[in-house]
């Protein structure tokens, strides 16, 4: 190009003397601040009111600017952490990964731009939804499905209905490798399940050794808190699930699956390795542990792991409790109960089975023979539902009917009586339990099922879990919710079927458990079987009439103190559904919670 | 006479960044020209392998400040070739609009800021408040500035916003229109043709021995290397454009090439207006799971496109986890920056050192990184 212009052509510029300049006026920075675009990533804005304190921001921010901290004061909710994020914004490089990665949405970005000031503290602040200079109307940059960095879906494994009904094979296969490490790369590590688990499990450490592959590891964290690891895999009530960051606006992590894939996936060597690490040999002292259900095993193992020798009374032939006579083959089957017991027995534990406390063996006599005992005799009996015709021969109760279909697949028993229609009465997981067993036994007997259930609650606030009820009501069971038991029809010897009415309201003014009514909308549920399952309740048989008068009993369940120990008795210890739950793993937590309070007890008599 | 030592930088209005030249003078010619790089050095490479792979493009952008795009798109590319993911074609077209737009930037402020080394101040100020209205199409894009971290993984971060299309294509119209003003400002201007015309010239040898691509390259020798011609990425072999070449590289030739690359720019951002899928996805995730832990299978990988200062390549390598194992980046300006200031700086008066540096392209923090 040529040079074709004087030294003066410069002077052309001068034409823009008279334009509006670009550039923003010092003296209208703060008078007519200049508005940001709409996506602008200025300073955080955080609603408190969504914000869930799980961290997960304070983890992505690449600088660190983003710390936890506690407030004070914040109400303590379940599956909240009272803790809000602060910023550095000394740090921090204004990418917006934290809005994009937030759970729960709370996080956003605001349209200011600007922010100055001669104290450097200022700089460092926990925003609330009103952002560092409380103006809020200002909603910048904010995540949308674009954008967003967690993976909200669940990875699927279910089998179908007509399949599964046909047999007791177990209904959940299990994640592939594939599909675990998918599923476990969707946590972010909040610990939240932690804190709401009854057994505090590590939860977010065990999904992330699932992810890492080390399954050994995982192994370690499950006994850490729970030995039960094949059952809680597969039947767990989990309470985690219910408060997974995820949750909030996708669907929680699948951490029960997980937690069978670890114990179905891990090597038999190395299984036993990291189960076993802990066991120490017998040299404190000498415990029995009454009743072999979830905390009496939990309890047994932890005081193996403490050095004590432990010896379990079971009334049955076989120990478990309800882990062996409770939960229905499909969802919890022999192998798996088999490998957590066998792993305890390895541990050192010794089963003296068909002796039951208070009839073969006194109470007072484990109190000579040993240093301390363990009550974890659960709830054994079933709740009785008077209504009229309920002695009939045909009403069958929950218990017994699952503890001798349990014996039947186990080839101990003959196959339970039933009949080509039935109706449960009951609408929480028991009930379930029951409804779809009879379904598979009508299946086997005559190829057919004809199952209703009848519950007092809607089925919005069934007390059951939400798979149970799907999966029940698609395997055929037909639910009639809100509608309550009044009389169990009797013809010519014979149930007829049970008449329910119309629940009007199941608790009364002060809260307590009494259902009323309306007698007008009621009609007859055809059956010539009734099943009960509205619930279980304790035995206490070996507790004499001194100590019944000494202990102080809440709803048919045992007042304690500290790790479960009785008050009056300082050698007694108690826990699982006679003291909390009922579920198992509360009585997990319970029985570890007693094994150490055992601990703590025996050596401070030592002292 | 005595030789005396002087510092260029690395506070200088004459220089790029906060690089620094130690220069041996003699009268005002320059007997020795030593490079002393590392102001801007904050590690990058070493950074990126302790974060998160999605972490990173917090990091990145700041590896070249005025045109950050190219290692957003050079990370995102490596790293879907690793990951083997496809990438929806809308966020495809969407990255081309990014990346010319942020060429535009770059390629305008390098003209004006010839103002800076040669003292014609008007140039500067025109180029830098140019330059700010299609930072304004940025903010609005990616919401923010400077530091875009706009182009990841698997695609682009939001989808572009309603009417945004026909904002750029109005800056494009009124930027096409003032170019010519520039051109008369500065590339007629007989004391820019006093300082450039001649003047920091790039022998083809040189360019063969120090590894000089970009403008560079292709002012001295010809050849139309471009990476967006010779190894496409994105869309580039769906859009027309020239690649400017010339035989004889002084300043003022590398000046032209640059204007005219706006010219090649702006049609090519016309172009990716016009040929945008309307509808479509525009992002995959990289693996499954959440950000947090998201693998990359191992591998090593190369990746480049062609910068304002010519090629510009990540070698990435993975060992499988959430982090990088080893990220090395390949500055455009890394063997002029360098090697070139060393060796052929030397026999210049004081006054040409600026604009050397100036007229080479050289973006010290892609030396430093």
């Amino acid at each position: 190009m040529n040079k074709e212009k004087s030294i003066f052509s410069p002077i052309k510029a001068w034409k823009y003397l008279a334009k509006r300049p670009v550039t923003i006026l010092k003296k209208d920075i703060f008078d007519v601040p200049r508005e940001a675009s709409d996506r602008y990533r200025g300073f955080h804005q955080n609603d408190w009111e969504k914000c869930l304190g799980c961290g997960t921001c304070s983890r992505i921010c690449p600088t660190n600017a983003i710390e936890m901290l506690s407030v004070e004061g914040l109400e303590d909710k379940e599956g909240y952490k009272n803790e809000r994020p602060a910023f550095d914004y000394g740090r921090c490089s204004f990418c917006a990964l934290c809005v994009d990665i937030c759970p729960s949405d709370s996080l956003g970005m605001s349209k200011e731009y600007l922010h100055l000031s001669k104290d450097t503290d200022t700089f460092y602040f926990m925003p609330d939804s009103t952002g560092i200079h409380g103006d809020s109307r200002k909603a910048g940059y904010l995540r949308d499905e674009v954008s967003e960095l967690l993976d909200l879906e669940r990875y699927a494994m279910d089998m179908e209905p007509v399949e599964r009904k046909n047999s007791f094979m177990e209904i959940v296969k299990g994640y592939s490798l594939e599909k675990a490490l998918a599923e476990s790369a969707r946590c972010v590590e909040c610990g939240i399940c932690t804190e709401t688990c009854p057994a505090h499990m590590n939860i977010p450490e065990y999904i992330r050794s699932v992810w890492k592959g080390d399954m050994k590891e995982a192994m370690s964290w499950l006994y850490k808190t729970n030995p039960l690891a094949n059952v809680c895999g597969r039947i767990c009530t989990h309470k985690c699930e219910g408060v997974c960051a995820l949750g909030h606006r996708g669907e929680a992590i699948a951490i029960r699956w997980l937690k069978r894939f670890i114990v179905d996936n891990t090597p038999e060597d190395a299984y036993d390795e990291a189960a076993l690490e802990f066991v120490t040999e017998p040299v404190n002292g000498k415990i029995a542990v009454v009743g072999s259900g979830p905390s009496g095993l939990s309890c047994a193992y932890y005081l193996r792991t403490l050095g004590y020798e432990v010896d379990v009374y079971e009334e049955k032939a076989l120990p478990g409790g309800v882990i062996r006579y409770g939960g229905p083959e499909y969802r919890l089957p022999e192998e798996s109960v088999l490998k957590d017991i066998g792993i305890i027995e390895k541990a050192g534990v010794r089963f003296i089975t068909n002796t039951k406390v208070g009839r073969d063996i006194s109470l007072d006599k484990l109190r000579n023979d040993y240093d301390a005992v363990f009550l974890g005799t659960g709830f054994s009996l079933s709740r009785e539902l008077k209504i009229p015709g309920y002695e009939h021969e045909d009403v069958i109760y929950a218990i017994p009917f699952l503890g001798q279909t349990r014996d039947y697949l186990r080839n101990l028993a003959e196959m339970p009586e039933v009949h080509e229609t039935a109706v449960v009465i009951g609408g929480g997981n028991v009930a379930f339990d029951v409804g779809r067993t009879l379904i598979r036994l009508q299946q086997t007997k005559y190829n057919k099922d004809h199952v209703s259930m009848a519950a007092l609650e809607h089925r919005e606030i069934l007390p059951c879990d939400i798979e149970e009820l799907e999966e029940g009501e698609e395997e055929g069971i037909r639910g009639h919710f809100g509608y309550g038991p009044a009389e169990i029809v009797i013809e010519d010897g014979r149930i007829k079927g049970l008449k329910v009415q119309k629940v009007i309201s199941i608790f009364d003014g002060e809260g307590r458990f009494n259902p009323s009514y309306d007698a007008s909308d009621s009609f007859l549920i055809e059956a010539t079987q009734v099943f009960i399952a509205t619930g279980q309740k304790p035995e206490y048989a070996y507790l004499d009439d001194e100590m019944l008068a000494n202990i102080t009993m809440e709803r048919g369940q045992l007042k304690t103190g500290k790790h479960g120990q009785l008050e009056k008795y300082p050698w007694l210890f108690a826990g699982g559904d006679i003291v909390q739950g009922p579920d198992i793993i509360t009585g997990v937590a319970n029985g570890h919670d007693s094994a150490e309070g055992i601990d703590e007890y025996l050596r401070s008599l030592r002292k | 006479m005595r030789e005396v030592k002087l510092f260029l930088g690395p506070q200088h209005p004459g220089m790029h960044g906060n690089y620094s030249v130690h220069m041996y003078v003699d009268g005002d010619i320059i007997n020795t020209a030593r490079p002393t790089p590392g102001f801007l050095h904050r590690g990058f490479e070493k950074l990126m392998e302790r974060r998160h792979w999605m972490g990173n493009l917090a990091l990145i952008p700041r590896i070249c400040v005025p045109e950050p795009d190219i290692n957003e798109m050079v990370y995102a590319m490596g790293v879907e070739a690793l990951a083997g993911i496809e990438v929806p074609e809308k966020a495809h077209w969407i990255r081309m609009l990014v990346l010319e737009m942020a060429r535009i930037a770059v390629h305008v402020m390098g003209l004006g800021f010839i103002g800076g080394p040669t003292g014609m101040y008007t140039a500067t100020y025109w180029a830098i408040a140019q330059r700010d209205l299609l930072l304004d199409l940025f903010e609005e894009l990616t919401g923010a500035r400077i530091y875009h971290m706009y182009i990841v993984p698997g695609g682009v971060r939001k989808d572009i916003p309603e009417g945004f299309a026909e904002k750029v294509l109005e800056k494009m119209d009124e930027l096409e229109s003032r170019i010519p003003e520039f051109e008369e400002l500065i590339l007629k201007h007989p004391v820019i043709h006093a300082r450039a015309k001649d003047n920091i010239l790039l022998p083809a040898e040189v360019v063969w021995e120090l590894g000089v691509t970009g403008i560079g390259m292709r002012s001295s020798t010809g050849k139309k290397n471009d990476l967006r011609k010779v190894k496409p990425y994105a869309r580039y072999d769906q859009v027309e454009f020239e690649v400017p070449t010339a035989e004889y590289s002084d300043a003022l030739t590398r000046l032209n090439i640059k204007v005219k690359e706006i010219y090649q720019s702006i049609g090519i951002v016309r172009q990716v207006l016009a040929k945008m899928p309307e509808e479509g996805e525009v992002r995959v995730p990289v693996a499954p799971g959440n950000a947090l832990r998201w693998t990359v299978p191992a591998g090593m990988v190369y990746s480049a496109v062609e910068s304002n200062r010519g090629e510009y390549g990540y070698f990435i390598v993975s060992d499988g986890k959430e982090m990088p194992y080893r990220i090395a980046v390949r500055g455009a300006s890394y063997p002029q920056g360098l090697m070139g200031v060393e060796k052929y700086l030397k026999g210049y008066r004081i006054d040409d050192a600026s604009l050397w540096m100036d007229s080479m392209g050289v973006c010290s923090p892609e030396i430093d990184r």
